[in-house]
């Protein structure tokens, strides 16, 4: 090849990358994002959620598909990079201009896409619980808002007769937020601040401005921070609040069984470990804390039981390349994925369009319901979802054992300063 | 090494920087959306971005391939670059913000009550523009005097590099530095005034990128002809004869370091606005090893390469994403592969190699027909 002829190639293909995609619209399908990491840090998360998603689709598709349309999923790869995230996110909406999205586990990939959305008027169903103090009309929030996660917890905590609350978390948005809406939360019903463990954050007046341990994310060394909470559980009315993210969870309950530390004298309640984190950590040490999720797999309910039933024999004969078939599990954020498309596709049949405006104007109207495996779901005025919300205790096989249930829990997503904090 | 630069070379380069700066604008901005040789916003963007990738590949090329120094850190100076930019857009957001507050959004939800006093110049654009040149520059001149002067060479230097990077990385992650931590800078509304979703803006800023490109092209082509070019060659192949023969070979190479962060903290503050979004990721050493890798299989010591290099694997990325999203990692894993095992000198490198592979082939015909 002379090197003439090297540079008109380079040419065309850079011509090439340039020409609009020509697709072949096929007028009975109508194009679906699914914007989930499938590879990097998050993938072991995230992989399960595009598994459920098409699973939904091809349940929809299998009976008849959206006014008549058949679902065609764009899957892509976020890659656990931020930057990529939001310009998948473009290219879902100005390339593919798919009707809809679900899609982002971490904050700070919902926080990528956000502005994406926003310019290009995109829908975006966001599936696991969060922080909350967002909320945009670009995005409906099938998650659980702190409200739904956090607060039932403390106020099962609460009712248990605990007095002392340790709060510790990998340092992100999630873990410092759901703390300070907790300083304020428990502060309100009486607790005093030095029964609040895990250390305070002052500004310069020396007000206190915030709560908790924090962790960097991938930390190992819990010993220190164990014998801190021995310490502080000798009274034997104390708990933790623990939002610590992933692998980190390990070496911390390691830590915590071997101080001698158990479940009866201090419960950990773990808002970020759910039945598919089990997966690939082990539960020796974990079992007996808390957990608290919209959703358990031991949910006894006719929904559950067919969701889990129809949801394995898919896996049995999928041909999603990639997909894992062995030891899956049935989880909060995958269910809540699922029922996102089911609250989309209900909204859309009674909007009777795909456009995005006539569909958030009915899923705003606070009367598009879904029945799921976790029960009765309502899209409400504030874009999130109201549900139930379960407290269980960890077993040895990674599964839950129910403790407690909150019936419909309305959606709260602005909580900081609204429990007048003494 | 010729130390003119050809007329040949002269028009294709002048070609290119048409290409860049007129032609794709325009085909952006005049043509009709519906018209084939039309660019879309989506694709401009995009292109803005290869582009501010492919200038860190050219200041890695700089160091690695004129100079010799493996820096596995240059995505720091990138991201120190787009951070002090960052600062300044998140002080912009104003009351658009999620909170409807004067602070940027982290700040009030990790409970700040006013704005923290080194944050308050970058308010000003001119203030965070320069900081853009000298934050990566002050970092760089005070890791590499005292890198350069302890003489840590050859692979301790490429260790450190990664080490500053990834001991950057971490301090960002943490929420006390008041950057954002995990979640870093988003949410970007304007620049200078410009709504940032604004289309023209998205192609105002793709124009400043590639001029960015070709000023720093230019700049690495001229410094490598001089006589300063030379020494810096000479460094790359024999340190110790250019100490012996009374070069400080040390301040050469400080210069060049320091000048390579500059251009990558440049390179990041045009990527910032355009990406939307800004986090202590872009520290993690993988993110420098990736743009390693372009250079490599660009062709290094050529600066053209590291460009194609940059664009191409980019661009291959973007693509393999969508149409191939479970399988792309090992496409482009196998690619790297493939480019390492036979093709050392990379895409620039392989016109040539067929080139020679001909030559022998018709060598080896001849001494054939006359046996």
């Amino acid at each position: 090849m002379t090197k003439k002829s090297l540079c008109t190639l380079f040419v065309s293909a850079l011509a090439a990358t340039f020409a609009p995609t020509l697709t072949a619209a096929d007028k009975d399908t109508v194009k679906v994002g699914v914007l989930h990491s499938l590879s990097g840090t998050m993938a072991i998360s995230e992989t399960s959620l595009r598994d459920v998603l098409m699973f939904a689709f091809d349940e929809i598709n299998a009976k008849g598909g959206v006014l008549g349309k058949k679902i065609e999923p764009v899957v892509v790869d976020g890659a656990s990079n931020w930057p990529l995230f939001a310009e998948k996110a473009k290219q879902l909406l100005e390339v593919d201009k798919v009707a809809v999205t679900f899609g982002c586990w971490t904050s700070v990939s919902r926080k990528s896409v956000l502005p994406v959305f926003e310019k290009d008027n995109g829908l975006l169903f966001y599936p696991v619980q969060y922080e909350g103090e967002e909320e945009s009309q670009n995005v409906i929030y099938t998650a659980e808002a702190v409200n739904q996660q956090a607060i039932p917890a403390v106020d099962y905590l609460l009712a248990d007769g605990k007095k002392k609350f340790y709060l510790i978390g990998t340092d992100y948005v999630y873990p410092q937020t759901t703390n300070l809406v907790l300083l304020e939360y428990l502060l309100s019903k009486g607790i005093p601040i030095e029964n609040i463990g895990g250390g305070l954050r002052k500004d310069a007046e020396g007000k206190v401005i915030s709560a908790g341990k924090y962790t960097p994310f991938g930390h190992t060394d819990y010993q220190q921070i164990v014998a801190e909470i021995k310490q502080f559980a000798a009274s034997g009315d104390a708990c933790v609040i623990n939002t610590i993210n992933g692998d980190s969870n390990v070496p911390f309950f390691k830590e915590f069984a071997a101080s001698g530390l158990t479940a009866a004298d201090c419960p950990v309640a773990s808002l970020s470990l759910s039945e598919d984190e089990f997966r690939s950590l082990p539960t020796k040490d974990l079992v007996g804390h808390l957990g608290c999720w919209a959703y358990f797999m031991s949910i006894d309910s006719k929904q559950n039981d067919k969701f889990k039933k129809d949801f394995f024999a898919w896996l049995e004969t999928s041909t999603v390349p990639g997909i894992e078939k062995a030891n899956r599990v049935t989880c909060s954020p995958m269910v809540l994925s699922y029922d996102g498309v089911y609250l989309w596709k209900a909204a859309v049949e009674k909007a009777g369009s795909f456009d995005v405006d006539k569909v958030r104007k009915v899923l705003q109207s606070g009367t598009i319901t879904f029945e799921g495996p976790n029960g009765l779901n309502t899209v409400e005025k504030n874009n999130h979802t109201k549900k139930n919300v379960y407290i269980g205790e960890t077993k040895a096989d990674g599964q839950f054992k129910i403790v407690k249930e909150f019936s419909q829990v309305y959606p709260q997503p602005w909580l900081k300063g609204t429990f007048g904090s003494k | 090494m010729n130390s003119r630069i050809s007329k040949r070379e002269l028009g294709f380069g002048l070609a290119a920087a048409l290409f860049l700066l007129a032609v794709i604008p325009g085909l952006n901005a005049f043509t009709p959306e519906t018209s084939p040789f039309h660019v879309s916003d989506f694709s401009i963007n995009l292109w803005g971005q290869y582009l501010c990738l492919s200038i860190v590949a050219v200041s890695i090329d700089l160091l690695w391939g004129y100079t010799g120094l493996i820096s596995l850190g240059q995505m720091l100076f990138f991201s120190l670059g787009g951070y002090a930019l960052g600062m300044h857009l998140m002080l912009k957001i104003g009351k658009l913000g999620q909170y409807k507050n004067d602070l940027p959004d982290f700040m009030v939800f990790l409970g700040y009550p006013t704005l923290p006093t080194h944050w308050e110049p970058f308010a000003n654009f001119w203030f965070s523009a320069f900081a853009v040149l000298w934050v990566p520059a002050v970092v760089a001149a005070i890791f590499g005097y005292l890198a350069f002067r302890s003489r840590i060479r050859g692979v301790y230097f490429s260790i450190l590099t990664q080490a500053l990077t990834y001991a950057a990385c971490l301090l960002f992650f943490r929420n006390e530095l008041t950057m954002g931590g995990n979640n870093g800078f988003t949410d970007f509304k304007t620049l200078l005034g410009h709504q940032l979703a604004n289309p023209a803006t998205q192609r105002g800023l793709y124009i400043a990128s590639a001029l960015a490109l070709i000023i720093v092209y230019a700049l690495c082509r001229w410094l490598t002809l001089t006589k300063f070019g030379k020494v810096q060659r000479a460094v790359r192949d024999s340190e110790n004869r250019v100490l012996f023969s009374g070069y400080a070979a040390a301040n050469y190479k400080l210069f060049v370091f320091v000048l390579a962060a500059i251009i990558s903290g440049v390179a990041g503050a045009l990527y910032v606005p355009q990406a939307g979004i800004i986090n202590p990721s872009q520290m993690e050493p993988s993110k420098s090893l990736e743009a390693i890798v372009w250079v490599a299989v660009g062709g290094r010591g050529t600066l053209l390469g590291p460009i194609l290099g940059a664009v191409g694997v980019n661009a291959l990325k973007s693509w393999a994403t969508q149409a191939i999203p479970a399988y792309w990692p090992i496409l482009l894993g196998g690619l790297f592969v493939i480019v390492v095992l036979f093709a050392p000198k990379g895409i620039v490198g392989i016109a040539e190699q067929i080139g020679s592979l001909f030559k022998r082939q018709t060598k080896h015909s001849k001494e054939v027909s006359r046996e």
